[in-house]
């Protein structure tokens, strides 16, 4: 076995043991900071789905978010009191309410986010670059608008008030709405949630570094550098771009099942824009198609800013209020997009080869 | 039919408002191939701007009537708008001319982000009212009423629109502009300077949004730190919809965004029995143009663009 090799095994233990020991590490400090790893960690897998989309075919998406909405709106509703509570023909098929097993909902949701990932994709086939951005822009605020607007004439969304009253995850007995105790040790529920959300990230990993590596990556990555090139050497760009939008979106509409039963509460506000336009920042911050930088733009975009909230409280009482935790949120949001993109222009963390064929243009 | 009139005219004023903004975007699209994202911001910037003018002129020089203060207003907008537009330019998008094609969309999306976030330290997050600076009162026409600011809109628009006509089809930096708009390489060969071109790209488009800024914040009498937002997207996609790149596109896109967002949210209720209804009006906008982009994906007027030289 080579130095390297050993090396990098070594590695890939001691991250292992971290990620594992770090929510009991952050429990101490409280909940809320578990609550801030859990969320990075579903950016981590929007930005891994996006990735597929942006980094290895290359097709700019700025309505992401329309998935992660898909999701959370399909496990809210299989999973909360409002359709027993709106349509009496469901409540007498379901007296004891709908409480859609975990291990039915996540498949469901996946596939139909990945349906509606083709569904954008169809039309939009033979658009590129900023037309494809604005279109899939324009559906990110379709969808929206309909969560906000289809409570009438049938209420299915509630509308602008949301849903709330979602379950949490269950499955195999296991309730990760309630703390787990070990004697005297308890996990709390969002730890567990983060274990959850930690095997979907690593799953997710996987299946992109296999993608990477496969057939149908090399075929993405052929489309982005040049898609008349690619359509020469006999890729079928029209299935391999709709797989492309498929296979993001369903990563999106998972995170948004998760997302749905940990919040337990959504409202159409949490998939606005400004949210498709964090993840694409979170990609192409990290490094654009490539895995490790994805993970480190994700992580960085969605933890550091809400660790700042905690140092914010001295700051605003020095500038009288002007300075809140969400406006330096912000600021640092902003300023981190522009310092890091001038600094290092292909991202904190790119792929090694990736950009060669444009070195040398220009 | 009067109802029909007054939706006409209100589709004219909003789509005039929408064809100023797409036209920075377009500008600079056409020459740098960059969406702007900061340039929303920009109209925001110069709205506000003005209100803060206007607030101290009302103070400073008591007796002035109403045109003069918004002129003046206006004029010092449209002069802060321009240099921040410059300064963005410089500061963001030069560095990034020939890094990958992203990198610059991210630093834009930054700065509107930035910028955004600064308005709401130095103009506070809240709600300000515009004061109507031109007589209230609506005059009359074929049973469809037009206040004097909306008649101010539609002749700022088209004085404007005339002026950038001349600009770019009649004078040396016009000349320069689409040279470095068709080819930046061989402009630079033929002696222009693609730097000066672009800045005073961003300049010209900084002072469209500024008039569009304060146009918007003077009709509806309300200005704030997000007022950017919404309408910046939608010059986007009028710029889009028309062609990006092409400027009589963004002209025509915004004047007919315009009118099909007023027409849509009038009718769309009675049309579709209350099932879709006003609140639908900007993803009808949405839906027209990706129908449209679907049957001709280069824009109404855009030319078919060759697949990367």
């Amino acid at each position: 076995m080579s130095k390297s090799k050993t090396k990098s095994i070594v590695l890939f233990i001691i991250a292992a043991i971290a990620l594992v020991v770090l929510p009991h590490v952050l429990q101490q400090f409280g909940n809320a900071w578990v609550r801030i790893a859990d969320v990075a960690l579903l950016y981590c897998l929007l930005a891994l789905g996006l990735n597929i989309v942006v980094g290895y075919a290359g097709l700019l998406d700025l309505g992401y978010v329309a998935f992660f909405a898909i999701g959370a709106y399909l496990y809210a509703l299989l999973s909360s009191p409002h359709l027993t509570d709106t349509f009496p023909a469901i409540k007498a098929m379901f007296p004891g309410g709908l409480h859609t097993p975990l291990l039915v909902v996540i498949p469901l949701s996946l596939g139909l986010a990945a349906l509606f990932g083709v569904l954008l994709g169809a039309p939009t086939l033979k658009l590129r670059g900023d037309y494809l951005a604005i279109v899939t822009l324009g559906f990110g605020e379709i969808i929206r608008v309909f969560m906000n607007t289809l409570d009438h004439p049938i209420n299915i969304t509630n509308g602008a008030k949301g849903l709330d009253a979602i379950d949490p995850v269950h499955f195999w007995g296991l309730n990760l709405g309630k703390p787990l105790k070990f004697g005297d040790y308890t996990v709390s529920s969002v730890t567990l949630y983060y274990y959850l959300f930690l095997m979907f990230v690593i799953g997710a990993l996987v299946i992109s570094h296999r993608l990477q590596n496969s057939r149908v990556g090399r075929g993405w990555m052929a489309i982005r550098e040049d898609e008349i090139a690619a359509k020469a050497m006999g890729i079928n760009t029209r299935n391999m771009k709709l797989l492309a939008f498929g296979m993001g979106a369903s990563f999106g509409g998972v995170s948004g099942a998760m997302f749905a039963s940990f919040q337990s509460a959504i409202t159409p506000e949490s998939f606005n824009l400004m949210e498709s336009v964090m993840i694409v920042a979170m990609v192409v911050l990290g490094g654009i198609g490539h895995l490790p930088g994805v993970i480190l733009g994700a992580v960085l975009l969605s933890a550091l800013p809400e660790v700042l909230r905690y140092v914010a409280g001295p700051l605003q009482t020095m500038t009288d209020g002007r300075l809140d935790a969400s406006i330096l949120r912000q600021l640092f949001i902003a300023g981190a997009m522009i310092s890091v993109m001038l600094l290092r222009p292909r991202g904190l963390w790119p792929a090694p080869d990736h950009g060669k064929s444009l070195q040398t243009k220009s | 039919m009067e109802i029909f009139l007054q939706q006409i005219i209100n589709g004219l004023v909003l789509g005039s408002m929408y064809a100023l903004v797409a036209l920075g975007y377009t500008m600079v699209y056409g020459i740098i191939n960059l969406i702007n994202f900061a340039h929303g911001e920009v109209l925001m910037v110069g709205a506000l701007t003005s209100w803060t003018a206007i607030g101290l002129m009302r103070d400073g020089m008591p007796g002035a009537p109403g045109w003069v203060i918004l002129l003046l207003a206006t004029i010092i907008a449209c002069v802060v708008a321009a240099a921040l537009n410059y300064t963005i330019e410089k500061v963001a998008y030069r560095p990034l001319r020939n890094s990958p094609k992203l990198a610059p969309l991210i630093t834009a999306i930054g700065m509107s982000i930035l910028l955004q976030t600064l308005a709401m330290i130095i103009w506070k997050p809240t709600n300000k009212s515009y004061p109507t600076l031109l007589p209230s009162d609506s005059i009359i026409v074929g049973g469809a009423a037009i206040s004097p600011t909306q008649i101010m809109i539609l002749v700022v628009t088209a004085v404007s629109l005339a002026i950038l006509t001349y600009l770019v089809n009649y004078t040396k930096l016009g000349r320069a502009m689409r040279a470095t708009a068709e080819n930046p390489r061989v402009a630079a060969l033929m002696g222009v300077k693609p730097d000066m071109v672009i800045s005073a790209t961003f300049i010209i488009g900084a002072v469209l949004a500024a008039i569009a800024g304060v146009m918007q914040a003077s009709n509806y009498g309300i200005a704030q730190h997000s007022m950017g937002f919404l309408p910046g997207l939608k010059a986007f996609t009028a710029a889009v919809f028309g062609g990006i790149g092409n400027l009589p596109g963004a002209v025509v896109g915004g004047l007919l965004l315009g009118l099909i967002e007023v027409i849509g949210s009038g009718y769309l209720g009675t049309l579709t029995g209350d099932i879709l209804g006003s609140q639908h009006s900007d993803i009808f906008a949405f839906a027209i143009l990706i129908l449209m982009l679907t049957v001709r994906p280069s824009g109404l007027l855009g030319e078919r663009v060759a697949d990367r030289a």
